[in-house]
């Protein structure tokens, strides 16, 4: 089989379609994984804190 | 007003915070950037390498004179592991809003060229095709890329509780940007270009921001390494994408060959129709990563520290991260649509442009409703009434841009104002608002006054700046689809019923209002520039005679306003 411009388009349309399904559902998993919940709760309340504004060491 | 002794003390007590070793290693940068200079100007000469050579050197020399200043000023205090380290975003703050300033004005110019072509000097470097990349490099890259750096610092201390690594790389990285920025604006008035759109400057120039990237980035990875707290807040990844992507842009739109080494004038390794779409990738990808990836950092930090309100959703935040990194790099070929680009690649990138809604709304909604059940304080507070209107504009621009992305809307759109009414919607509207929001919710903090030296001014800028946007953009679309419709009306026999100068006649009036609009929102910038100027320079109490309905300050970051006493 000849790389030829044919095969470049053929691969994007074909993979390039499975791996960013796959990538956004990942992503969906990951945003919902109830384990994961806790420390995005966290991280969010954390910005609006009312902490010293001081590196912690 | 402001003194040159002033800028001495202040130039001094900022070298005092460098290490005696840190003080050493810039005096040596600076050196190699004056001999890099000099050489230029010697290898250069008799073209216009030569003048960059020269500004190169003269900047280095004018830096290394603020260094010399300060040079024997006492070792920094060991304490200072105890403070985030602001110098840098201080100034940069500073220098955006020059910029800013600059780059507006110029844009009120060549507006006012557009309505009034004699407005002009009987000279090359006043020439609309001169000045116009003045006007979008200085807005975008000045204004805009000073305000990221400043802020990414700023945001990256806080959410990862970690001093930046060291004191001197952010400042290579802020007075190396500037340089670029120097170097892009003088080269376009001496008629220096790449013709690539928001990638004009040269290739000497394009390897010089290179090495300024990397440092940049590698002051994220270093500090990101010594966070304190575990979780990356998802403001860092904003801008950690910001950083990386436009790296990667960066350096692939702009492979080229020069002339010489002693020639300014670069030729790219891409030609015809895939040198426009690398151009449209990069250029499409700079209005994600830069003006959109990095102000939503700014936007997921700024919006709720403002409003003392958590994100609405922080999970549906790392989702349109996701969503918008993933599918922005496919959208650029809705640039060229009905070009010679095989048509597949067009239907990709407005497939893709479409899909973009969703991530972009998520944010936009996220933003909104994390204001949901405050609207009393965005009603009183100014500053989290920008950041708003900044929100909203998202919403608006992303929403514009999808549709304009479908081939046959852009067949009206395309090559008509309503491409520039666009864009001025995202950067008058979103760009700019959640700027000038940040900048007056930061500017207390880093000087650590009580409240912004007018409460007022923050008003009357606001109502200038929507005034001014809604001119801008209500002339560019009648402007845009008039112009639009008249190039695609014919008449009975088949032949077009409009000349070229008919659509001009027609747009004047909206020229008028567009350079209108963009004056109002210049007088609002300058008004901004004048407040936080004196906030800075006048420790002064708060104006007790504001309106009583208005919070000067409102309640939310009180710590903020002590830290470092």
């Amino acid at each position: 089989m000849s790389f030829d411009h044919d095969t470049i388009v053929g691969f994007s349309k074909s993979f390039g379609l499975l791996y960013l399904v796959a990538m956004s559902i990942g992503v969906v998993i990951y945003a919902f994984w109830p384990a994961n919940k806790k420390q995005f709760d966290r991280a969010a309340e954390s910005v609006v804190s009312d902490e010293e504004d001081r590196p912690w060491l | 007003m402001i003194g040159r002794r002033r800028i001495i003390v202040f130039g001094g007590r900022m070298i005092g915070q460098l290490t005696a070793l840190e003080r050493t290693y810039a005096a040596i940068i600076l050196i190699v950037i004056i001999c890099v200079g000099v050489a230029m100007a010697v290898v250069g000469r008799g073209d216009l390498l030569a003048v960059h050579g020269w500004i190169i050197a003269a900047y280095g020399m004018a830096v290394m004179v603020v260094l010399l200043r300060g040079i024997d000023a006492a070792e920094p205090w060991e304490e200072r592991f105890r403070e985030y380290y602001d110098d840098p975003t201080k100034v940069g703050i500073i220098l955006s809003l020059i910029w800013g300033v600059i780059g507006m004005a110029v844009g009120v110019w060549v507006a006012s060229l557009l309505a009034w072509p004699d407005l002009t000097f009987d000279a090359a470097w006043a020439s609309f095709g001169r000045l116009r990349p003045v006007h979008t490099s200085g807005v975008i890259f000045g204004f805009g890329g000073n305000a990221l750096i400043a802020t990414s610092f700023h945001v990256l201390q806080r959410t990862t509780r970690a001093r930046l690594p060291d004191q001197l790389s952010p400042w290579f990285v802020l007075l190396g940007y500037n340089l670029f920025c120097v170097m892009a604006a003088t080269g376009y008035f001496m008629g220096m270009t790449q013709s690539k759109e928001y990638a004009e400057p040269e290739w000497y120039a394009d390897l010089w921001l290179v090495i300024v990237w990397v440092v940049y980035f590698a002051i994220y990875i270093r500090t990101l390494a010594r966070r304190r707290e575990p979780h990356i807040y998802v403001a860092n990844w904003y801008y950690m994408a910001f950083i990386l992507v436009v790296a990667i842009l960066h350096i692939v739109n702009n492979l080229a060959v020069p002339v010489s080494i002693g020639h300014a004038k670069s030729y790219s390794l891409f030609s015809g129709v895939q040198d426009a779409m690398t151009q449209w990738w990069y250029g499409h990808n700079a209005v994600a990563f830069f003006l959109t990836a990095g102000f939503l950092g700014m936007m997921y930090y700024y919006l709720p520290k403002r409003a003392g309100r958590p994100i609405y959703s922080y999970r549906m935040s790392i989702i349109s991260f996701w969503g918008i990194t993933f599918m922005y790099m496919w959208a650029g070929s809705h640039h060229l649509h009905y070009t010679a680009l095989p048509h597949w690649v067009q239907t990709l990138g407005m497939v893709f442009s479409l899909v973009l809604l969703v991530p972009s709304w998520a944010s936009a909604g996220n933003a909104l409703l994390t204001l949901n059940g405050a609207w009393h304080k965005v009603r009183d507070d100014a500053v989290l009434r920008f950041m708003m209107l900044a929100a909203i504009f998202y919403g608006i621009a992303t929403f514009e841009g999808s549709f304009m992305a479908i081939r046959a809307v852009n067949s009206l759109s395309h090559y008509t104002d309503w491409t520039v009414g666009h864009v001025h919607v995202g950067a008058l509207g979103w760009v700019a608002m959640i700027t000038f929001g940040s900048f007056y919710a930061l500017v207390p903090w880093m000087w650590k006054r009580p409240a912004l030296y007018s409460a007022k001014l923050v008003e009357v800028h606001f109502w200038l700046a929507l005034t001014g946007t809604v001119v801008y953009i209500f002339a560019m679309w009648n402007s845009g689809i008039i112009q639009g419709l008249m190039w695609r009306t014919f008449d009975p026999n088949g032949t077009l019923a409009y000349s070229f100068l008919d659509t001009l006649v027609a747009m004047h009036p909206y020229y008028i209002a567009r350079a209108f609009g963009g004056l109002l929102f210049l007088a609002g910038a300058v008004v901004a520039f004048y407040n936080i100027w004196m906030t800075i320079t006048q420790p002064a109490p708060v104006d007790e005679g504001a309106a009583t309905d208005l919070p000067v300050e409102p309640p939310a970051p009180r710590a903020w306003a002590q830290a470092g006493e």
